[in-house]
């Protein structure tokens, strides 16, 4: 993973609340075998009449918002289904970072493995950025070691989990990571006891 | 001091423990399936790494498959290619995998406990949100996402931070005609559906001890649609002899150490939970969802709510915006609702039990001329034992399809969806916007309720039914 230290750009607004994964890459989409190419489907059936017809009105689609960089949002975003395919389309459409109230968990989880930047702002502060994120050229910029959002003339100021920040400023493998302590699993699984299932 | 399950669990499994770390768990089982596995696959061959525990693994097909003409192969190429891969992957790896002519195969969180190999006090994990099931045998279950599958392929660990703990009481005696099923969307219906975020839910009290196993694992398959990414139940003596027999599960002396560390599980009295909710089970009645998301339900007597009807205006937009997907006027009663379709299946109510409740409701009768309804067991096994109780021709003489085993149109990534505007009663667990396929409107109800509703064309109180 690439170090995320800093994101700039513009804000896209999408304040709906428990916007679900299938919302977010419908499961038509979920039969690649890569991690990539999952752009042009991100909110697809939002974005897109039962045709695969242009949805004009939807904000993805506006010309304004094409090159948006953080995407803002109602409580509870990525809720559901545990798809990495919908931080893989956010990224692969061009988002580096959400900010929402509230995530779910497994997002949460899926968004830091692969350097989507989750942030949780108080309502009143979301529903700020949301409305200036109504000028599709309002800007924001993101700094992570500082943990710090700065729009509007404002700085909001969020926290991170300090290992998930930490891995994120490094861009650390956390498959790596882990494999440092293999003589610790070695350890632990001489002492699993005999009756636990195994498939051998 | 006191712990609860969750605690002992946990501590039990904790490789590494480091301030201002996550503590590294060691993980039992992996559960694999074609759609959240191939990257995971391709990320270890990239790096060169080996998968660590092939014997802690089982894979199976089940999202994506047909449930009909199989033995015409997977037309759809890119699922094909999706199934190809896992089977080569599995091949590549030793990974023991249930394929499609193999009658073991099914919903990935069906064949693990039909098989015993879902014990209570394992660490189980597999790249599907509705892993949460398995927390029926007092096992810590939980979904993730493709890169931690790769992590639990390379090490059979992962990084974990720990959750809080809610303890779910149900205590009382359940009206006539309500189950699991109900019990879970009243639950949801109650917390909404972040209320369980960062929480592990043991759901506790007489009535969760009174129900079947597969009772169970409706509730705990559930949690996830509350926010939780698992649920627990205590194991106890229903627990010991569904396990007893089982193709994985312990036999002979093994059987008896096994039991000893079971029994020293559950939760002990006087230990605290970070939160606690109760509900008395008679005030829950069958229940139907109306809108999109789990939490919006209501009781089959009651009626589809107006936006007017909630105070927070997040509430009124959502609620209006729910109501409109689902082409639904407010104050509509539930059972003037008419369907359809009837999809009975999915990991949350396709065992043998829901297939029992549904075809009782049958008898002599037959499915609505208007309605299209189709049951698909939740394993190759549910199939056979099935049929070898009848239940087939129960369905199919009531104008039923009778399908293969599969994930189907709980989620529709193969070729069972809804069309644009149909409406399905469905036993399934998530009534999203567009999951059973776009433009379909999803209501979530129990087995015997989908059944009743299929025959009479639309919701029925099950309770006064006598059609």
């Amino acid at each position: 993973m690439e170090p995320v230290r800093t994101i700039q750009g513009t804000m896209l607004p999408l304040m709906r609340s428990h916007i679900d994964t299938d919302q977010i890459i419908p499961k038509q989409f979920l039969k690649r075998v890569e991690r990539t190419g999952f752009g042009p489907f991100l909110f697809y059936d939002w974005a897109f009449d039962h045709e695969g017809e242009v949805q004009p009105d939807f904000i993805l689609n506006q010309a304004g918002y094409r090159n948006a960089r953080i995407l803002v949002a109602g409580h509870n975003f990525g809720s559901g289904s545990s798809r990495e395919h919908a931080p893989w389309a956010l990224l692969d459409w061009g988002i580096q970072a959400v900010v929402a109230p509230s995530f779910a968990d497994i997002f949460r989880n899926n968004s830091h493995k692969n350097g989507l930047l989750p942030i949780i702002l108080a309502e009143e502060e979301v529903e700020r950025l949301a409305a200036l994120a109504a000028d599709p050229t309002a800007e924001a910029a993101i700094d992570v070691a500082a943990e710090t959002l700065s729009a509007g003339g404002e700085i909001f100021a969020f926290s991170l989990d300090p290992f998930v920040k930490h891995c994120l400023l490094n861009g650390l493998d956390d498959i790596a990571i882990t494999l440092e302590s293999e003589s610790d699993i070695t350890t632990f699984e001489a002492t699993r006891p005999g009756f636990k299932p195994s498939l051998a | 001091m006191p712990r609860t399950l969750f605690e002992k669990i946990w501590s039990d499994h904790v490789v590494r423990s480091a301030t201002g770390e996550p503590d590294l768990l060691y993980i039992d089982l992996h559960l694999v399936h074609e759609v959240t596995s191939p990257q995971a696959f391709e990320g270890l061959r990239l790096t060169g790494r080996p998968v660590r525990r092939p014997d802690l693994a089982l894979a199976t097909i089940d999202h994506g498959v047909p449930t009909i003409g199989r033995e015409h192969g997977i037309s759809d190429p890119l699922s094909r290619l999706q199934i190809e891969t896992l089977i080569a992957n599995c091949e590549a790896t030793g990974i023991t995998l249930y394929g499609l002519d193999d009658p073991r195969q099914g919903i990935v969180h069906i064949i693990g406990p039909e098989q015993g190999i879902t014990q209570p006090g394992m660490t189980i994990v597999c790249g599907d949100s509705h892993t949460s099931t398995h927390g029926a045998f007092g096992a810590l279950a939980f979904g993730i996402g493709t890169s931690e599958v790769e992590h639990v392929l390379a090490t059979q660990t992962l990084p974990q931070s720990r959750p809080k703990a809610m303890a779910v009481n149900v205590n009382g005696d359940l009206p006539a005609w309500s189950t699991a099923k109900d019990i879970i969307l009243a639950i949801i219906n109650r917390i909404g559906v972040s209320g369980g975020t960062g929480h592990v839910l043991e759901y506790r009290g007489d009535t969760i001890e009174r129900l079947s196993m597969e009772g169970r694992m409706t509730i705990c398959n559930m949690s996830i649609e509350g926010g939780a990414r698992a649920g627990l139940i205590a194991p106890d003596e229903t627990t010991y002899s569904y396990l007893k027999g089982r193709p994985q599960a312990p036999g002979g002396d093994t059987w008896d150490a096994a039991l000893d560390y079971w029994r020293g599980l559950p939760t002990e009295p006087g230990a605290t939970f970070d939160s606690e909710i109760n509900l008395a089970a008679a005030d829950i009645p069958p229940y139907v969802s109306w809108g999109t998301n789990p939490a919006q339900s209501a009781p089959v007597d009651g009626a589809v709510p107006s936006p007017a009807d909630f105070t927070d205006p997040a509430e009124q937009e959502h609620t209006a915006q729910a109501l409109q997907y689902m082409q639904l006027e407010p104050h509509t009663a539930i059972t003037d609702i008419t369907i359809d379709r009837v999809f009975l299946g999915s990991c949350t109510n396709g065992r043998i039990e829901d297939l029992r409740a549904a075809a009782a409701m049958l008898g002599g009768k037959q499915v609505h001329p208007d309605v299209h309804a189709m049951v698909v067991p939740g394993s190759g096994l549910v199939k056979l034992q099935a049929e070898s109780e009848g239940l087939d021709d129960v369905f199919i003489a009531a104008g039923f399809e009778w399908r293969d085993a599969g994930c189907s149109m709980c989620l529709g990534m193969n070729p069972d969806i809804l069309s644009p505007g149909e409406r399905c009663a469905s036993t399934s667990n998530r009534n999203f916007e567009g999951r059973q396929g776009r433009g379909g409107l999803t209501h979530l109800i129990s087995p015997a309720m989908a059944a009743a509703a299929a025959v009479a064309g639309r919701f029925v109180d099950v309770r006064e039914w006598t059609e």
